[in-house]
């Protein structure tokens, strides 16, 4: 996985609460076999029209918004299905970081194994940001490392996030590499509580 | 020594390893794999050069995008791609599959614990949200994304933070005719779509100890909606009573041995939890929803809301964009609402039970003109079931389609759909936008309640309506 240190890019609003895993990418997309490829469909029926050209009103489409790596949005962001299609649609098309109020559980895990970083922030300054962010091209520097977020105009602020999760995306590491190295320990809970 | 949580008693159970700052090594007891979640996990193995684990603890099966008719002609190739996918990394990896042809077959939460697989005390991890069912047995089971899929392929364990724990008791009894899905759409509806995240959620209470294995399931199946990490219930005699003599669980002695075991995980008398919320059974009437969360939901007596009524911002616009693509109007009555489809089955409610509570209702009576209703048992040993029992002829008798195993309609992956703008009184678990297609408009209710408004094209009261009991 690539590991994400610091990101400076564009951001994109979407100012909706509870936004599923269903709208970031419908099901009639799931049946790839591969991990790659999903970025396209991304937040799918809201993008496009009917006839696939793209929707003018939805905020990603834009033209300030175009090129956002940066994705803002309401309260309980990537609710519903557990599908990690939902972050691999999210990396291709290009965000690694999202800001929210709060996101679901399942979702908000599957962005560390994904090289997303998923920021919590409270929710009046997920609102000042969408303020900026709503009609104009405005870019922020996200510091994993020192767990801050900053723009040109003197803004800051920090977020909380478990150091075991930052050290994940920090060092982009494989999980499953590291929980061999307990492979004994396994081992012998096996034995022990399942003998 | 301090009294303790079912959560905390299985969590303690099954840590591998906890060290400070960082998540808990968790064993995992029981994996469940099916087509959708799962090919880019076995990819990851194969080019890392990895094995399962433990196959002989990972059991698959189709059902997402499996036809619930003409089953022998798979036109859409995409998913016939990604089901024989499937077969061939069982096949390849050595993890038994209940395949397409399998009497076994059905939708992954439905077959799990018809085959005694879900027991009390287990880790149980899916790669799909609704894998909280299989908390009704007092089993900690939960949603995971496809690279922990290939975690646990590989290594039987997971990194898990340690859960919050949050009590929902559902005080005193419920009225005659209230079923287990309006008892957790009620919840939802009250206390939100989020009120239970970082939490495992344990139902308690009279009204739930009341309840049956099968309505135990449907309530634990949509902890998923309020956030929730998983929901789960205390063993009791009732969860004993429904595993006895199922293929999986042991028999005589060791029967009585796994019980005591099964037994020792219920929450103890005086444990405590980090949150509790409350609810009075008798409050609770038939529910609907007339929104795109399973929050937005009314008794059906009620009427759809105004964005006036919200008591926050987010709230408002919340209910702006439901109103919106539900297409429905401030003020007007649940019971005025027009339905032109029909759907009896998903995770939640397409047992033997929940079939034989919507024959009841649809017994001796006529589909409404305009409505196309369809039942889709939740596998096939409830179809045969259902079969044997007549229940089958009394549906079709009615102008119901009846249909094979899988996930059909719940979310529209296979032939199933609702068509653009059409709407749907559907016994699933989610009324996303274009859950069961794109711009169909779904309402949550419960089996009877369905069929109710199957027959009556409208929805109504089940209670008002004749109903026949079929067994
Ligand atoms: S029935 Fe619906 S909710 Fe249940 S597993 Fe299938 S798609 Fe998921």
């Amino acid at each position: 996985m690539e590991p994400l240190v610091t990101l400076k890019g564009n951001t994109g609003v979407l100012p909706r609460v509870n936004i599923d895993t269903d709208q970031i990418i419908p099901k009639q997309f799931l049946k790839r076999v591969e991990r790659t490829g999903f970025g396209q469909f991304l937040f799918f029926d809201w993008r496009f029209n009917a006839d696939g050209s793209d929707n003018e009103n939805f905020e990603l489409n834009q033209p300030h918004a175009k090129d956002a790596s940066i994705l803002i949005a309401d309260h309980n962001f990537g609710c519903g299905s557990s599908r990690e299609h939902a972050p691999w649609a999210l990396n291709d098309y290009g965000f690694r970081v999202v800001i929210a109020p709060s996101f679901a559980d399942i979702f908000y895990n599957n962005c560390f194994k994904n090289g997303i970083l998923p920021i919590r922030l409270p929710e009046d300054e997920v609102y000042a940001l969408m303020e900026k962010g709503r009609d104009a091209i405005y870019e922020l520097t996200v510091d994993l490392e020192n767990q801050k977020i900053t723009d040109d105009g003197g803004f800051e602020t920090s977020f909380e996030i478990d150091p075991y999760l930052k050290g994940m995306l920090l060092n982009g590491w494989d999980e499953i590499s590291l929980t061999l190295q307990y492979e004994n320990e396994i081992e012998s809970y096996e034995k022990e509580v399942q003998a | 020594m301090k009294p303790k949580t079912i959560i905390e008693k299985i969590w303690d159970h099954h840590t591998v390893k906890s060290e400070a700052d960082r998540p808990d090594l968790m064993y995992i007891d029981l994996h469940m794999v099916h087509e959708v979640t799962s090919p880019q996990a076995f990819e990851g193995l194969r080019l890392a050069g990895r094995k399962v684990r433990r196959p002989d603890l990972t059991f698959a099966t189709m059902d997402h995008n499996v036809p619930t008719k003409n089953r022998e002609s798979i036109t859409d190739l995409v998913a016939k791609k990604q089901m024989e996918t499937l077969s061939t990394n069982c096949e390849e990896f050595g993890v038994e599959i209940a395949d397409i042809n399998s009497p076994n077959n059905g939708i992954v939460h439905v077959i799990g614990p018809e085959l005694g697989l879900t027991q009390p005390g287990k880790t149980i991890v899916c790669g799909d949200s609704h894998t909280s069912t299989h908390g009704a047995f007092g089993a900690l089971a939960f949603g995971i994304g496809t690279s922990e899929v290939e975690h646990v392929l590989a290594t039987q364990s997971l990194w898990q933070s340690r859960p919050k724990t949050m009590e929902v008791r559902v005080n005193g009894r419920l009225a005659e005719g209230i079923t287990a899905k309006d008892i957790i759409l009620a919840i939802i509806s009250k206390f939100g779509v989020d009120f239970g995240t970082g939490h495992v959620m344990e139902y308690t209470g009279e009204a739930i100890k009341g309840l049956t294995m099968e309505e135990r399931m449907t309530i634990c199946n949509m902890s998923i909606e309020a956030g929730a990490r998983a929901g789960l219930i205390s063993p009791d005699q009732v969860t004993v009573d429904y595993l006895k003599g199922r293929r999986n669980v042991p028999e005589g002695e060791a029967f009585e041995e796994k019980v005591s075991e099964w037994m020792s995980f219920a929450t103890d008398k005086d444990a405590t939890y980090d949150s509790v919320v409350e609810i009075d059974a008798a409050e609770i009437e038939p529910m609907v929803t007339w929104g795109t969360n399973p929050a937005q939901g009314v008794s059906v007596h009620g009427q759809v809301p105004s964005p006036e009524d919200a008591m926050s911002g987010p709230e408002r616009k919340a209910i702006e964009q439901s109103l919106e693509y539900m297409g429905l109007e401030p003020g007007t009555k649940i019971t005025d609402i027009e339905v032109e489809h029909v759907f009896i089955g998903s995770c939640t409610n397409s047992r033997i039970s929940d079939l034989r509570e919507a024959a009841a209702v649809a017994k001796g009576q006529k589909v409404a003109d305009g409505v196309r209703a369809m039942v889709v048992p939740g596998s096939m040993s409830v179809k045969k079931m259902a079969e044997q029992e007549g229940l089958d002829d009394i549906f079709r008798a009615a102008g119901f389609d009846w249909r094979e195993a899988g996930c059909s309609m719940c979310l529209s992956m296979n032939p199933d759909f609702v068509p653009e703008g059409e709407r749907c009184a559907s016994t699933s678990n989610r009324n996303f936008e274009g859950r069961q297609g794109k711009g169909a408009r779904t309402h949550l209710v419960s089996p009877a309640m369905a069929a109710a408004a199957a027959v009556n094209g409208k929805f109504a009261d089940v209670r008002d309506l004749e109903r026949s009991p079929v067994s």
